[in-house]
């Protein structure tokens, strides 16, 4: 006969029960150590920052030792969480750079192609303005079919924003609406 | 929100409908259970039981898509009560503070008269002609005495007054057509209308939580008015723990609004320019709204201080008067073309598009219609998206079932920084606006979006001023100079704005110019970056002289730091609070304290001749019951969604009349997909998945997409809990997780058994955990009147995998 | 000085489960990918306590005359006065702190498990150090008492309580908590909640998590009248004060098959495992 731990404690039970009150009767705490902790081996927080997920803007404390997130947890001063954070809160960390995940190049993607290709920032700020200027030049309206100077253009469209900065929305919608930008969208509408 | 996340805990009753708190803003119930404390009622409306409603008081149960005639159920009741108990009502708010007691044009007609529709549409009942599902509003207009002020019967009596009208409309709807219509249970209804109408006492205050729950339907625009109309009758608008709140689902989703990246507005809400506007006069003249009334501070009469002063930040010295400002560097839309999301698509889709740059956003998982919207990538030329991770937008070439070779689209995939690796501002739904910092380095070559930005636009001037180009001043003019590498501060600055003939920052928005002597990016946030400093990095945890929560020196909140809207509408004529528990102003000593007052004028009794009407951002001063300026009715009727389980029980017209369809061949019938379905997130995730998906942590405790269903659906399907299961509508089809559970139960509806199934929509094909995407499901048909996807009410059939 | 203690009120709790991922957090617990998981209808996971889940909330839906309620219950180390994990723990690794929870030396834990299979609400964990032997090290919450992450020398409240957005934790002296938790319990009496209770305040000689539950314990998945199990007592009363030569045949016959039991349940519980 096989016997599960569940059954031997049953089981040891039935034999012992007669034990149960002597056991009661002795409180663990009178064997208690003292109380002799280590000091903390790493920070608590150090920078102020605010939640990335939700709106509520739950203030949060990131400690970074050494170039690496050490801890976040709740900032306990701001008034609006007082160092709560839910789960997603609770794993900010896990967003840092140690996560394997995050890019750490840019990437590149040709026509067709299976794969991605690391690329340099130089490239690709030229690359990207050149598809810019192109696509733009090639498609813009200056005047509409009745006349009336319009200045825009309709191939090109622009996306996201809530998980930025209001300093990058504010240069996002600044330099979408120079270059005639009128598909410009993000996460509010959808 | 009107008012913001502390402000919860003054409620005497929280109405959550359209949304789920505890699921999606979990710090929202530090304040909820707090107002539970001191005595304040938790009300949770949603078609299934949620972690909100476990904590609830009442819990009613609501089929998607009915919120109209749920909440046009308790305005009846409401309205009923108020002419039978007038002393458990804020009549004074009621006749002063709401158009109420206006009188609309006698040829005006609602749906009792017109088979569902009002005056002046341009189609018949369920018009299926796109030109022709609209209203001219013709009828829907205030009688004006001969000064051009709105004429007004504060009795209330009159027929054609608001208040009549209303009280007419919302008489069709009693408890039992509510009941049939919605599925709430009656007793439950009317429980839930005895709970909150006990907050239109003077004194007490109620507020609405909601989220994507009301706004993602073909009249969710129309049940946030429902919402306001309510509201205003139980005089909760302006109130500590009162006011409309929308819970906003991103970080700086307020922000990003704020600053306009939607093709219909420009940042502060300026009103985008169209073909029309031919000259600025021309442009400024349509879009500033006028009043007779000298009671009416009509703030948005500013508007073109707003204008010339965000022309002056983008064009600087190239911004003369003699140039209009630089007004025709920046392009017109086509008056009444949809530039939306879905419309984007739709032209992507058809090929229109050729290029398309994506910021930290994953549409491939996030957009309705994701078969068809990630096909429609296929055909962009080139694609950037910056992210921080690979997503389903950025390797939509990669997705299931599609051989890369024969997607053309060039991609560049931009490394971006999380919000602790850079430093900027954030404004939370609150309005507040937080400064973060930056605590690490991002991984290796990683920048922030503001770098990237920065650094493309230089390139693109450097290659306007070298090659030339069509409009091409629009580029090479464009002040931009934020140093280098690229200063948030620099740009928080020029948002705020200059006095350009001191060089000094502004100190806020009444002090704008439309002369070009000031300059302000975005005027809402004039006054968060000031000579004395950084407003949004205070820290201050100074109480407001009241005690209700405002904080007014931790951060910054806009406008003008004002911490609950629409404050004016929280005193008596005299200035005195009608809750003296949790006042927002007080008119003592011949001035205001507490909040930042909703103008600084005297109160309406105090100074009748200096004093100004409380709703200062609307013309006539007052909160409007009857919405002139909606798409598809001045009132809130009940349509079914574009898909619907059952017939209208309240007219002939079926749907909303005026929503957007872009596909009507897509439309899935009861008979094939008889079973309603609504899309919803869980706490562990976010959104198009991104940011959880990647994260063990989450990903352990949420890790597959699922479909929650009630035990009889499952019973009739023969699916048992934990089975695999295929949802599918007309778009497609996807497999999930059956979570069969009590808190889902069928509706009766019309006398018929509905069922409803919620699904999960986080997943995709990218990253650590992978899924199908409830989106896959989901219409390409838009709101009447924001254009948002009604993702929250469709139908789909359910069956065992 | 005086005890402490965490209060859970399972009436504010709103299982976001921010305490779960804050306690793995603060921790340390996130090796690898985390643990592999399936949703197996329902909103909760991973499916039980591991070496690196130490605190987890449990998801039940009750229905009685067509209320559906959903209970959410906190489960983790309970630390109670009478431990039969301390009890049991052949060389005190395990034992009571100065201020009254069980406390924990890793670096002495010879993984015997006994903990584990003592414990009358299962809570203690072995992971597997070794593929070739069935050594380990138990885990368990230690109240954030790791050496070098001790919160609350630091004068920190535990990362669960610290992180509850609608404050249903509470961490405190334990009588004030008892005296609050029984202060509330009445209050939900008087609204209706007849079951209402206060669990842990007599429990194992009263325990320093306590729940306060509008329910009972039942309902809320907690065993009704705990019992340290009688061989634990045997073990630590009498088997280690005499040794085993000491002992009848009885006693060492059930001990045997409870090591043989136990070494092919070890098997069946490593992480990945457990789960179809």
């Amino acid at each position: 006969m096989k016997l599960s731990r569940r059954d031997f404690l049953k089981a040891s039970g039935a034999g012992l029960g007669g034990f149960a009150l002597l056991g009661a009767l002795k409180p663990g705490v009178a064997e208690a150590r003292p109380f002799n902790p280590l000091p903390l081996k790493k920070k608590v927080g150090e920078k102020t920052t605010i939640c990335p997920y939700d709106a509520s803007g739950c203030g949060f404390l990131v400690a970074a030792e050494n170039g690496k997130v050490v801890n976040i947890e709740g900032d306990p001063d701001h008034p609006i969480n007082l160092g709560a954070a839910c789960s997603k809160g609770a794993s900010l960390r896990q967003l840092s750079a140690d996560n394997p995940r995050r890019l750490h190049k840019v990437l590149y993607r040709r026509p067709g192609g299976a794969d991605w290709e690391e690329k340099s920032w130089d490239w690709a700020i030229n690359e990207i303005a050149r598809r810019i200027k192109k696509t733009r030049d090639a498609a813009f309206t200056a005047k509409d079919s009745q006349g009336r100077t319009v200045n825009r253009c309709e191939e090109i469209a622009n996306l996201g924003g809530s998980a930025l900065d209001n300093e990058e929305c504010y240069l996002l919608s600044k330099m979408n609406r120079a270059l005639g930008v009128v598909y410009l969208e993000h996460h509010a509408r959808i | 929100m009107t008012n913001h996340w502390i402000d919860i805990a003054n409620s005497d009753c929280i109405l959550a409908i359209g949304s789920n708190p505890a699921e999606n803003h979990p710090a929202a119930f530090h304040w909820i259970n707090l107002a539970k404390e001191r005595g304040g009622k938790l009300i949770s409306v949603d078609p299934r039981f949620t972690r909100t409603s476990s904590r609830a008081d009442i819990y009613a149960p609501m089929r998607s898509g009915t919120d109209i005639a749920f909440i046009n159920g308790m305005i009846n009741y409401v309205i009923d009560d108020i002419e039978r108990n007038p002393r458990n009502y804020n009549l004074t708010y009621i006749t002063e503070y709401t158009d109420a007691s206006f009188l609309i044009n006698p040829g005006f007609k609602g749906p009792a008269e017109l088979d569902g529709l009002f005056s002046g549409y341009a189609g018949g009942v369920n018009e299926a002609d796109n030109k022709n599902r609209k209203y001219d509003k013709a009828t829907w207009t205030t009688q004006l005495d001969e000064k051009g002020i709105p004429k007004r019967d504060r009795t209330l009596k009159d027929p054609n007054c608001v208040f009549q009208i209303l009280k007419r409309h919302v008489a069709r709807y009693t408890p039992e057509k509510v009941s049939s219509i919605t599925g709430t249970p009656k007793e439950v209804f009317l429980e839930v209308c005895r709970t909150f109408a006990a907050t239109g006492a003077s004194g007490k205050a109620g507020t609405i939580l909601y989220a994507m729950g009301t706004t993602q339907h073909t009249c969710g625009a129309q049940n946030i008015r429902a919402y306001s109309i309510l509201q205003s009758l139980l005089a909760n608008i302006g109130m500590a723990g009162g006011g409309i709140n929308a819970m906003r689902g991103e970080a700086n989703v307020q922000g990003s609004t704020d600053y306009a990246l939607l093709f219909h507005i420009l940042p502060g809400y300026l009103k985008m320019i169209e073909d029309n506007d031919t000259s600025l006069e021309k442009y400024l003249a349509r879009i500033t709204p006028k009043t007779s009334d000298p009671l009416s501070l009509n703030w948005w009469s500013n508007t073109p201080k707003y204008v010339v002063s965000m022309l002056k930040a983008w064009y600087g010295d190239a911004a003369q008067k003699d140039n209009e400002f630089g007004y025709n560097y920046l392009p017109k839309i086509e008056t009444g073309k949809n530039y939306s999301h879905i419309a984007l698509f739709e032209a992507m889709a058809a090929g229109a598009i050729k290029g398309l740059s994506v910021w930290g956003q994953n549409v491939a998982v996030g957009g309705p219609n994701s078969n068809l919207e990630r096909k429609a990538l296929d055909n962009l030329e080139w694609l950037v998206v910056t992210d921080l991770w690979h997503t389903e937008t950025s390797d939509f070439w990669k997705r299931p079932g599609v051989n890369s070779a024969n997607i053309k689209t060039e991609v560049f995939l931009l490394p971006a920084l999380v919000s602790y690796e850079k430093e900027g501002s954030v404004t939370n739904s609150g309005r507040w606006m937080q400064w973060r910092y930056k605590a690490v380095n991002g991984p290796g070559e990683a920048e922030d979006d503001l770098w990237m930005m920065d650094k493309i636009v230089l390139k693109l001037k450097e290659m306007y001023a070298k090659e030339g180009g069509p409009n091409a001043e629009a580029i090479t003019k464009l002040a931009w100079n934020y140093g280098n590498p690229a200063s948030p501060h620099a740009v928080a600055k020029e948002i705020n704005g200059y006095d350009l003939t001191t060089g000094k920052l502004m100190s806020g928005f009444a002090n704008l110019k439309d002369d070009g002597t000031t300059s302000s990016g975005c005027w809402i946030y004039c006054a968060s970056y000031t000579e004395d400093g950084n407003m949004a990095a205070r820290r201050d945890p100074t109480p407001d002289p009241f005690k209700v929560g405002l904080y007014p020196k931790w951060a910054w909140a806009w406008p003008v730091n004002r911490r609950i809207i629409y404050n004016r509408a929280s005193v008596d004529l005299n200035g005195e609070p009608w809750d003296k528990e949790h006042p927002v102003i007080w008119w003592k000593d011949d001035k205001w304290v507490g909040d930042v007052p909703d103008g600084g004028q005297p109160p309406m009794a105090v100074d009748p001749t200096k004093t100004k009407l409380p709703f200062i951002m609307k013309p006539e001063g007052v909160a409007r019951l009857f919405g002139a300026g909606m798409a598809d009715g001045p009132l809130p009727e009940h349509y079914e969604p574009w898909e619907r389980p059952v017939d209208n029980i309240m007219s002939k017209q079926q749907s909303d009349p005026a929503f957007w369809i872009w596909r009507p061949e897509e439309q899935g019938a009861a008979d094939k997909f008889p079973i309603v379905a609504s899309t919803y997130r869980c706490s562990e995730h976010w959104q198009g998945g991104q940011m959880t998906r990647n994260l063990p942590w989450l990903v352990e405790m949420m890790p597959e997409p699922f479909a929650e269903m009630s035990e009889e659906l499952a019973g009739e399907k023969g699916i048992a809990n934990g089975d695999k299961v295929i949802v599918e509508s007309a778009r497609g089809q996807v497999k999930m997780v059956a979570l069969v559970t009590k808190r889902f139960k069928p509706f009766q509806v019309g006398g018929r058994k509905v069922h409803q199934v919620g699904l999960i929509w986080h997943w995709g094909y990218i990253g650590m955990s992978t899924g199908d995407s409830a989106n896959c499901l989901t219409p390409h048909v838009g709101d009447a009147n924001t254009m948002i996807p009604e993702y929250k009410a469709f139908l789909v059939n359910v069956r065992k995998a | 000085m005086a005890d402490k203690a965490i209060l859970f009120d399972a009436t504010r709790c709103t299982a976001c489960r921010g305490c779960q991922a804050a306690c793995k957090q603060w921790n340390e617990n996130d090796e690898g990918e985390g643990e592999k998981t399936t949703n197996f209808g329902s909103y909760e996971n991973p499916k039980d306590l591991s070496p690196k889940t130490w605190l987890k909330m449990e998801f039940r839906e009750t229905e009685r005359a067509g209320k559906v309620r959903w209970l959410f219950t906190r489960r983790a180390c309970m630390h109670c006065t009478n431990a039969a994990c301390v009890k049991v723990c052949p060389n005190g690794s395990l034992y009571h702190n100065e201020l009254g929870f069980v406390a924990y030396n890793k670096d002495t834990c010879t993984g015997c498990g006994y903990c584990h299979d003592f414990c009358p609400f299962q809570v203690p964990r072995l992971a597997r150090t070794s593929d070739l032997t069935t050594q380990g090290k138990m885990d368990k919450c230690v109240f954030c008492s790791s050496p070098g992450l001790d919160r609350i020398a630091a004068g920190l409240e535990p990362a669960c309580v610290k992180t509850c957005p609608p404050d249903a934790l509470e961490f405190g002296d334990r009588d004030k908590l008892v005296a609050e938790g029984r202060k509330r319990v009445t209050t939900l009496r008087t609204k209706g909640f007849g079951n209402a209770y206060l669990y842990g305040d007599k429990e194992l000689g009263g325990l320093h998590v306590m729940y306060v539950l509008d329910d009972s314990p039942q309902a809320y998945g907690l065993i009704k009248d705990p019992q340290i199990p009688a061989a634990a007592i045997a073990w630590h009363d009498i088997l280690k004060p005499v040794g085993w030569a000491a002992v009848g045949l009885t006693v060492v016959g059930l001990g045997l098959n409870y090591v043989i039991a136990r070494e092919a349940k070890m098997t069946h519980d490593l992480p990945g495992k457990k789960e179809k």
